[in-house]
């Protein structure tokens, strides 16, 4: 068991969510804005694929040795995915293709020389001979893996059916509720079909060097959930202190602190991340012998680049929070407590922080899509994650001359795009369903 | 007027101020001048003679903040600090690593970004508030629900998927545009027109649901509806009435990024290969010439503040109920 350093943040998280849900749960005004979430379809729906990556991302954040003997650091996912990630071919070949992608010169039983396009050593090598063969094989096993994936949704449920007796009206009773179980059961018919299917075939192709792309597209999902999550960890603290502190006490401390976001503001954004990893990376290369293995290297990278767009970011809720604290602390209550000789701290504490924490929850998950979509970005340009990290932005900018390619070698986009797309379409959705039950401008409409 | 002004640029100065000094730490004490050459000339295999030239051909061979050897001011002058960051006040940005004068690329480059960051912010605007009108004047109906859905969707896509996709239809297989490159003058429009294509529908998601929110809360207002029950049209009360009072908030959300446009963008004009200064800054980082990075935050962030300064003076401007003090 080997513990990185975003692997403990990342359940020091789920510890503080978990924490935070049931100090929620005691709060009447805050679990009425959940229920709102709880019965919007489009919410829960991207709540449930939400999740799922999540547990993806957890999955592969428990790493370990792979062997006593060796060096090599892997993870759970990893380890349950070893078909995949040792099924090496020697260059690109198509998804489901039995055959490589470029031609090779092959020498036949009888000893023939021929120009033509060789058998991969793994994808489809079941087969005897794959055009005759291929889609009846891939009909079979899809549907076969899909009657899987529908067979253990049903126990599943039948499971929770008759374990919950007393509770059997709610499973089903709402919309929400009908189109929870629905995902469900889509997410696990196509997981098991897609978990069947590649271990025979390469899902979706693979790349240059010959590695899986659904392997890799898969093990991107960490990269995106632990930028969406850990930065929004290191910036809450910043953003909510100093927004607080600049609202409440006015004077010289707002001064401070307005002067210190404005400048901070001021420097475009990339390039203070650009400065920021040039620095990193010259710190690394001095002190190689600290990072022995380059897991724990990539890893501290990426923890960097979570601390670096933490301080970039925190600056626009500060500002949110600042306007927030100046509007409450005119607001009687606080007078009240001020006049009472409540100490500033607890009235910070009790009175001003739970009144700013929907505009906190708000802005988080609305930052989330916004940072899965940064890291991409800055990937291409070479500031992002490091380039021996499997991350959806590494792999398009690995891709982008691929297109240039004849014929087309699209699938290594089309992957990441899929992949990318459907996080951070189901963030978006997420946040917009917790922002129209949150604020409270837009819940007096609805 | 003027006098509010020169408060407002007075104020700008610490700002800078704080801006050159962090630069200033980031780039010079938390990593040496000698950690910098090694990076440049390779990391283990370096004499220390060959770190000390590259220190001396740059200027990074002087003490960081005070100069103790030398006199009559040049303790101060005859550093790193003074040398490399106080001359961005006035401008000098000196020599790039590699040896070529910044101040010149940076003229020469500005307008190529200019030349497509302009039409960019301008069609887009143009797109967007149209697109949020006619939500805002179908709402309640399937097209709204429809056009938000398509917004959230396009929000979605990444904006690499965007130019790879724009690059690989329109450039590859419809061969409409060539797929990257630039020419000066007029014959620039044909290398341009793709990029901007590509940047307005990138934008199209968030612009126009930003849009949308603001033409709804004044729709909601009161005098819309009085307009509304004295019998205009709805057409009429949108326009005159909501896009009125909603040119505001547009306006000075445009006029805060119009000195940014000098910056270019980085991923468009590196993807299009134009010669302007997001390519500039790109390359630079690519290969860590740190110089060029230095100043190109010192560009950005005066930029930014001149941008703050326009934005509070078109305040007064279209606002009369907003006063200076």
């Amino acid at each position: 068991m080997i513990i990185l350093w975003t692997d403990a943040l990342i359940y020091l998280l789920v510890v503080m969510v978990a924490m935070l849900g049931l100090y929620m749960r005691g709060q009447e005004h805050l679990r009425r804005p959940w229920r709102k979430v709880t019965s919007s379809v489009i919410g829960m729906l991207s709540l449930v694929v939400l999740l799922f990556f999540v547990s993806i991302g957890l999955l592969d954040s428990l790493h370990f040795k792979a062997s006593s003997s060796s060096n090599e650091i892997i993870s759970v996912l990893d380890y349950w995915a070893t078909p995949l990630r040792e099924h090496q071919e020697k260059t690109y070949s198509a998804p489901f293709s039995a055959y490589l992608y470029n031609k090779e010169l092959m020498i036949t039983e009888s000893g023939r020389q021929s120009w033509g396009y060789p058998r991969l050593v793994y994808g489809g090598r079941h087969l005897q001979d794959p055009c005759s063969e291929k889609v009846q094989d891939i009909a079979v096993r899809l549907s076969l893996g899909l009657l899987k994936g529908a067979g253990l949704f049903m126990v599943f449920f039948v499971l929770l059916w008759s374990l919950r007796r007393d509770r059997q009206q709610r499973l089903l009773a709402s919309t929400a509720a009908r189109a929870v179980w629905l995902m469900v059961f889509v997410i696990s018919c196509t997981t098991y079909a897609l978990i069947d299917l590649s271990g025979y075939y390469h899902v979706l192709g693979t790349d240059k060097v010959g590695e899986d792309v659904f392997y890799q597209t898969v093990k991107s999902i960490r990269t995106g959930l632990v930028i969406g999550t850990l930065t929004t960890m290191i910036m809450l603290p910043l953003a909510i202190l100093f927004g607080i502190l600049a609202g409440f006490f006015r004077g010289w401390v707002d001064d401070v602190i307005q002067y210190v976001y404005t400048t901070l503001n001021s420097i475009p954004s990339v390039l203070l991340i650009a400065a920021s990893i040039l620095m990193v990376q010259v710190y690394m290369a001095n002190n190689e012998q600290a990072y022995t293995s380059v897991v724990v290297r990539a890893d501290m990278r990426l923890l960097f680049l979570c601390l670096i767009l933490g301080v970039t970011s925190w600056t626009g809720l500060c500002r949110l929070l600042r306007g927030e604290t100046l509007k409450l602390r005119e607001k009687e209550y606080v007078q009240a407590a001020q006049a009472l000789g409540v100490r500033q701290g607890m009235i910070l504490f009790r009175h001003i922080l739970p009144n700013v924490m929907h505009i906190v929850l708000i802005s988080v998950v609305l930052d989330f899509s916004s940072l899965v979509l940064a890291e991409a970005v800055l990937s291409y340009i070479n500031i992002g994650v490091d380039p021996t990290t499997y991350s959806w932005g590494n792999m398009i900018n690995g891709a982008r001359l691929e297109m240039a390619r004849e014929p087309v070698v699209w699938w290594s986009l089309a992957a990441s795009f899929l992949f990318m797309f459907t996080l951070v379409l189901a963030a978006n959705l997420f946040a917009d369903t917790v922002r129209n039950a949150f604020d409270p401008r837009r819940a007096e409409h609805a | 007027m003027i006098q509010y002004i020169i408060r407002r640029l007075l104020y700008a100065v610490p700002l800078l101020i704080g801006v050159n000094v962090l630069t200033f730490v980031l780039f010079f004490i938390v990593n040496s001048p000698d950690d910098m050459a090694r990076m440049q000339l390779g990391q283990k295999y370096v004499t220390e003679q060959a770190v000390q030239n590259w220190k001396r051909q740059r200027g990074y061979d002087l003490p960081l903040l005070w100069n103790a050897q030398k006199k009559d001011g040049g303790q101060i002058t005859e550093t790193i600090f003074f040398q490399k960051s106080v001359g961005l006040f006035l401008f000098d940005f000196g020599i790039s690593d590699s040896g070529r004068n910044i101040g010149a690329d940076i003229k020469q480059r500005m307008w190529p970004s200019l030349a497509l960051a302009l039409p960019s912010l301008l069609v887009g605007l143009l797109v967007n508030i149209s697109a949020a009108l006619l939500m805002v004047l179908f709402r309640n109906s399937y097209l709204e629900v429809g056009g938000i859905v398509l917004c959230v969707i396009l929000m979605s896509v990444s904006s690499l998927f965007y130019i790879i996709g724009g690059q690989f239809l329109i450039g590859k297989l419809l061969k409409l545009v060539p797929i990257s490159g630039y020419d000066d003058g007029l014959n620039a429009i044909k290398f341009l027109l793709l990029p901007v294509l590509i940047s307005v529908v990138s934008g199209i998601g968030s612009g126009a649901r930003w849009y949308r929110t603001l033409f709804l809360e004044e729709v909601e207002q009161d005098y819309v509806r009085t307009a509304r029950a004295k019998g205009l049209s709805e057409i009429r009360s949108l326009f005159s009435h909501v896009l009125g009072n909603a040119m505001i908030p547009i306006l000075t959300g445009v006029v805060v990024i119009l000195p940014l446009l000098f910056m270019g963008s980085l991923i468009l004009e590196s993807f299009f290969s134009i010669p302007g200064l997001g390519s500039y800054t790109i390359d630079a980082i690519n290969r860590q010439d740190f110089a060029i990075v230095r100043a190109m935050v010192f560009l950005g962030s005066v930029l930014y503040i001149l941008g703050l300064l326009l934005t509070d003076i078109s305040y007064t401007l279209v606002d009369p109920r907003v006063r200076l003090s």
